[in-house]
């Protein structure tokens, strides 16, 4: 182990030796009385690895013999990663400590679910690619259950489990085929045995095992089953979590494979990507309509999202790129923002996810209500807030990479979607009069509502830079 | 100073429409109206001091798209100039009388938002437009004014919104007028077609060119400057009320009285003129439609002047009076006199919104009654008004001494514009000049006869109206006596720049000296090489420049005999002529006509349209989409999301199976 691959993985292996001294420190001396404290470091060392990474490095630097590699893209991708790791360890902390969840392993797992996901979009090798996609996942499948005295909570992580399994074992499956046609693990080798007349029979069944494995990370129809579930089930926290750093590590670890193993199959994948992102987002649109409970609604929610996002790497262009990594920077700060607002809506001292409960509560709280509408019009895709211009953007570089029907279909989708969050909307400002909520007593997420809802407005001038940032992510993975 | 009189009566429409609770009403009434005062002097300035060379101030660009290029400009030359002291004048005045008018109105109850404010910025609204229309150094910005004062005329027509008569007018006023927008876009596209321009300059250096292309449009070959020509006339029908698309003036008095003398006499109406007198270098080479324009204007004139002689109300008596002198101008226009065109717009903005406030200061007198057959006697109660309206109607009737220059302002612009029609070339001149004639014998009837049943006789009708009957106030009175000025002395004092020897007109004008057309130097207006109207005109033998006073005084003799003298002759001379009363009466049955031939069949359609295409066809597929087959796809997704794991990994697997088998069958592998 060279000094130079141990430079390539320098932040991962801070975050790994923070997480053992962590758990062994606070194991001693004073196990759940320091989770409080513990979360706040960890977000607080969340964010400065966030500004370490992104302010540092430059350039592409491989180690381990191929294994990891550190380019713009990766950085773009751990930072995105972080910092809404770190917002929504921020914006828990209070909520899990009033209803006595906050273990102080839950920072502490998702430090490890963390460093599997920055493996996982640095991975440039098939080994690297399911050890990071496995260390995220088994930290997952914990954090799914961390409330072990609900059924709900435990049922969802039992679930998330075992399909999670199912789904390792279709990639692995086609993993394991790949090698078998490729005569290697490494991107670039598998990328050169595609090259030349057509691509193999056996690495096109191994591209779409992969995709399907892939596809249940990121909840894409039709692998998305355990979503509503699972989101409906775990604390609100972890949903959160669930709904946010995981899906922009999947999503980028799935350019990752397309773009640095298959770069010579866009024809064969692009089909496969086409047919999930459309049947993701008619489903994420259509199933999500009369649902009553707005985390499964937001579960039905991101599988749309999803949905864009691979239409953006469905265009197998570097445009496309650009356009989905700045569609999942936007929908992580909507997602944030309208998770915070779940977190603090409660009745009696008892969280709710009631949609009928929100009925009229711009009258109650009107801030909070606008900035909830706004977030809602964005994730809509209304023009003029922050989620239109992603969906533009995803939408154009469909045109551009010749997917005309795609762009279509996602237009048709974006119109049925827009009836359940308009409709929030509606309950909001004319809905019938109820009992009224309890008083807004979590003041960091109220913050973090107000400031995603600012963000979804302001952005649309220059995209704080973002779109920059991601064009020079984006040429750094498609040559 | 041309930026303060283009954008002061905007920053007094927006202060007095928005800014009026804060500042209190009397303070949002005098800002808008100090504005205007302030743009009216200025635009005096301008007047007196514009040397003849025009010059454009640019302000922004406002389109660049192609080779579309716009910009917003202030173009001063003598037509802007002219427009200038005409609109901010009328505009000032009515503003200052508005105080007076508008203090109570029956229609607003007490307690409610006070709609004085909203007036005022409306007026001033309608003059910011009105002054981007004759800035303009482009067509498209000249079409942003136009639709501006489309505008700010339907919000003032249907200013009593409650009245359903008023709503119905002002929606009146604005579809004819769309009319005519369609035919003026199709214009504007036209000339960008050909030219590749938007702006005036470009289009006329190719006016000669345009004479002489050909251009295909609806299955047929037209000559490109006739056709063009055409469709901006027809666009200038709409808003000045020419025959056939007319009918929104009359009923456009529903409006409150200041409005009518601002917007329906004065200013809006003569855009239309305005807009051909810009647009002469290419009018020059479209003699065809220069004869169409002339017999549409005779033709009104004639047929407004006919319909006027047996109104009753003392507003639709001025209505149509402006409806048929805008004939006048139209006449002078199509002979290629735009000089008289615009000299009879001048003074009869004076003297027409002299009528139309003095008519004001009447009706307020008279508790809002606006039939003549209630008046009579007024001379006494109401002698300010009386002599206002006494000058007005000598100026519109034309009193003047024959064959000098010494008149009342509409004795020197009409005769202009008679002796302009006698000399015009082309075969409509002499149906034009005979319809004029005749049509001023009528106007000084119909002037007469509103006078004399007005202000002579005995009161009749309602007789507490009458006692309660008093003098207006100062500020209704003293812009009359402003205008009265203007009616009486404008004639005179611009007789020589507008229709005097050709070196003055051409100085005035910026025209270059005679001969020098060809050259492609081209003033504010534009004469052919073939146009000697002005000279032929100065030629007129004697009988054609008495003519117009003849007619006069014919009209003057017989409106004395039948309303002073013999009072019921009116009566038995229309039971005796009882179908050409009738058909008089209901202004020839245009109305009637549109309603039967355009209106119902268009309503129709719409309904049909409404109910068969919207109603059944689209909101019937969206609510079947929205409430039935959406909900359907949702209830069997969420019958699928069962909660069994098997049911899940079932579904996973289903869709591995289908990926792979598309693969295979779509040849992506081989």
């Amino acid at each position: 182990m060279t000094a130079t691959d141990f430079s390539t993985v320098l932040p991962e292996f801070v975050l790994a030796l923070f997480a053992i001294l962590g758990l062994v420190i606070v194991a001693y001396a004073g196990k759940d009385r320091l989770a409080p404290l513990l979360t706040w470091v960890t977000a607080a060392v969340f964010t400065l690895t966030a500004f370490w990474i992104g302010l540092n490095g430059g350039g592409t630097t491989a180690g381990f013999g191929g294994l990891i590699v550190d380019d713009a893209f990766g950085r773009f991708a751990k930072v995105t990663v972080l910092l809404s790791a770190a917002a929504v360890l921020i914006m828990s902390e209070a909520y899990m400590e009033r209803r006595g969840i906050l273990r102080f392993e839950f920072p502490v797992l998702i430090v490890l679910a963390v460093i599997g996901m920055m493996i996982m979009v640095s991975a440039d090798d098939l080994m690297s690619l399911y050890m990071g996609l496995e260390l995220q996942s088994l930290s997952l499948y914990i954090v799914a259950a961390l409330r072990r005295d609900s059924v709900k909570s435990t049922e969802a992580g039992l679930k998330y489990f075992v399909l999670g399994a199912l789904s390792s074992g279709m990639l692995l499956y086609g993993a394991s085929l790949s090698y078998g046609f490729a005569g290697t693990t490494s991107f670039d080798g598998i990328a050169s045995a595609v090259t030349g007349e057509g691509t193999p029979l056996g690495l096109v069944f191994g591209l779409a095992f992969l995709c399907a494995g892939l596809a249940f990370k990121v909840s894409a129809a039709p692998f998305h089953m355990w979503t509503p579930d699972v989101y409906e089930g775990s604390p609100t926290p972890v949903t959160t979590f669930f709904a946010t750093a995981p899906k922009v590590a999947a999503m980028a670890l799935f350019a990752r494979l397309l773009y640095g193993a298959f770069p010579d199959a866009v024809e064969d994948w692009q089909q496969v990507l086409g047919i999930l992102s459309v049947a993701s987002m008619f489903l994420g649109s259509i199933a999500a309509v009369g649902q009553p409970n707005i985390k499964r609604l937001m579960a039905y929610s991101s599988i749309a999202h999803m949905g864009y996002g691979l239409m953006g790497l469905a265009s197998g262009t570097v445009f496309g790129v650009q356009a989905m990594l700045i569609y999942m920077a936007i929908y992580v700060t909507m997602n944030l923002g309208t998770f915070a607002f779940v977190m603090s809506t409660e009745r009696d001292g008892h969280p709710v996810t009631d949609i009928a409960s929100l009925s009229m509560l711009s009258a109650r709280d009107p801030l909070r209500a606008l900035a909830m509408a706004l977030l809602l019009f964005s994730l809509a895709g209304v023009p003029p807030m922050l989620g239109f211009f992603g969906k533009v953007g995803v939408l154009y570089a469909a045109v551009e990479g010749g997917l005309v029907w795609l762009a279509i279909a996602g237009v048709i989708a974006s119109v049925v979607a827009a009836y359940y969050y308009i409709r929030i909307v509606y309950l909001m400002y004319f809905g019938p009069e109820i009992e009224p909520l309890d008083f807004d007593r979590a003041p960091v997420a109220r913050t973090f509502v107000l400031a995603s809802a600012l963000v979804m407005l302001l952005g649309i001038f220059n995209f704080f830079g973002v779109d920059s940032i991601a064009a020079g992510a984006a040429a750094a993975l498609v040559p | 100073m041309e930026s303060i009189i283009l954008f002061a009566p905007l920053a007094g429409s927006l202060v007095a429409g928005f800014l009026w609770k804060p500042l209190g009403e009397r303070a949002a009434k005098w800002i808008s109206t100090g504005l205007v005062i302030l743009a009216c002097f200025f635009s005096w300035i301008i007047f007196f001091g514009f040397d003849g060379t025009a010059y454009t101030v640019e302000i922004a660009r406002w389109i660049d798209s192609g080779s579309m290029m716009g910009d917003w400009a202030i173009r001063i030359d003598r037509l802007t100039a002219i427009m200038l002291v005409v609109i901010t004048s009328v505009s000032a005045l009515v503003h200052v009388y508005s105080f007076g008018y508008m203090a109570h109105d029956e229609n607003f109850r007490e307690g409610e938002e006070s709609y004085r404010p909203r007036f005022f910025s409306f007026l001033s609204l309608f003059t910011f437009a009105m002054l981007t229309l004759v800035t303009a150094d482009n067509l498209v910005q000249l079409f942003f004014g136009w639709e501006g004062v489309g505008l700010a005329s339907y919000l003032l027509i249907g200013f009593y919104f409650r009245k359903p008569s008023a709503g119905a007018a002002a929606m009146k006023a604005f579809i004819i007028n769309r009319i005519g927008d369609f035919a003026f876009l199709l214009g504007i596209f036209a000339l960008f077609f050909l030219t590749d321009s938007v702006q005036f300059d470009t289009i006329f250096e190719q006016a000669a060119e345009l004479g002489e292309t050909q251009i295909g449009f609806l299955w047929t070959d037209w000559n490109a400057a006739n056709l063009a020509a055409f469709l901006l006339f027809v666009g200038a029908m709409g808003k000045s009320a020419q025959l056939l698309l007319h009918t929104w003036l009359p009923d456009a008095m529903e409006g409150p009285t200041p409005v009518s003398a601002l917007i329906h006499a004065a200013t809006m109406v003569t855009a239309g003129v305005f807009l051909i007198c810009r647009m002469s270098p290419v009018m020059e080479y479209a003699p065809e439609t220069m004869g169409f324009v002339t017999f549409i204007g005779a033709t009104t004139a004639f047929f407004a002047a006919t319909v006027g002689l047996v109104q009753t109300d003392i507003k639709r008596v001025i209505a149509y009076s402006t409806c048929s002198q805008l004939g006048y101008m139209f006449v002078a226009a199509g002979v290629g006199m735009y000089p008289a065109a615009m000299f009879h717009l001048f003074t009869h903005a004076f003297f027409k919104a002299l009528l139309f406030l003095g008519a004001g200061s009447v009706i307020t007198a008279m508790h809002h009654e606006q039939d003549m057959m209630n008046y009579g006697g007024l001379r006494k109660k109401l002698p300010y008004t009386f002599w206002a309206m006494m000058i007005g109607t000598l100026a519109i009737t034309g009193v003047g001494i024959p064959l000098t220059h010494i008149g009342f302002a509409g004795f020197l612009s009409k005769d202009a514009i008679i002796e302009s029609a006698w000399a015009g070339g082309g075969a409509m001149a002499p149906y034009a000049f005979w319809m004029l004639v005749i049509a001023a014998a009528m106007t000084s009837f119909y002037s007469w006869r509103l006078m004399f049943l007005t202000f002579w006789g005995s009161p009749r009708g309602d007789r507490r109206r009458h006692d309660h009957a008093h003098e207006s106030p100062a500020v209704m009175t003293v812009p009359l006596a402003v205008l009265a000025v203007g009616a009486i002395l404008a004639g005179m004092l611009w007789y020589g720049p507008f229709f005097g020897d050709h070196d003055q007109v051409a100085a005035f004008f910026g025209m270059p000296h005679q001969g020098a057309e060809a050259h492609g130097q081209i003033g504010s207006v534009f004469f052919g090489p073939e146009n000697t109207v002005l000279a032929d005109a100065h030629a007129a033998p004697v009988w054609v420049r008495v003519s117009p006073f003849v007619a006069m005084a014919a009209g003057l003799v017989l409106a004395w005999q039948m309303y002073l003298r013999r009072p019921d002759l009116p009566g038995r001379l229309a039971r005796n002529q009882a179908p050409l009363y009738r058909f008089l009466l209901n202004k020839w049955y245009f109305d009637e006509l549109y309603e039967h031939a355009v209106v119902r069949p268009t309503m129709k359609f719409g309904r049909f349209l409404w109910n068969r295409g919207d109603r059944t066809v689209i909101d019937g597929t969206v609510r079947g989409v929205a409430t039935a087959f959406i909900p359907y796809l949702a209830r069997l997704a969420g019958r699928a999301q069962s909660g069994y794991i098997f049911h899940y990994a079932f579904a996973m697997v289903l869709g591995i199976a289908v990926l792979l088998t598309w693969l295979v069958l779509a040849g992506g592998a081989e």
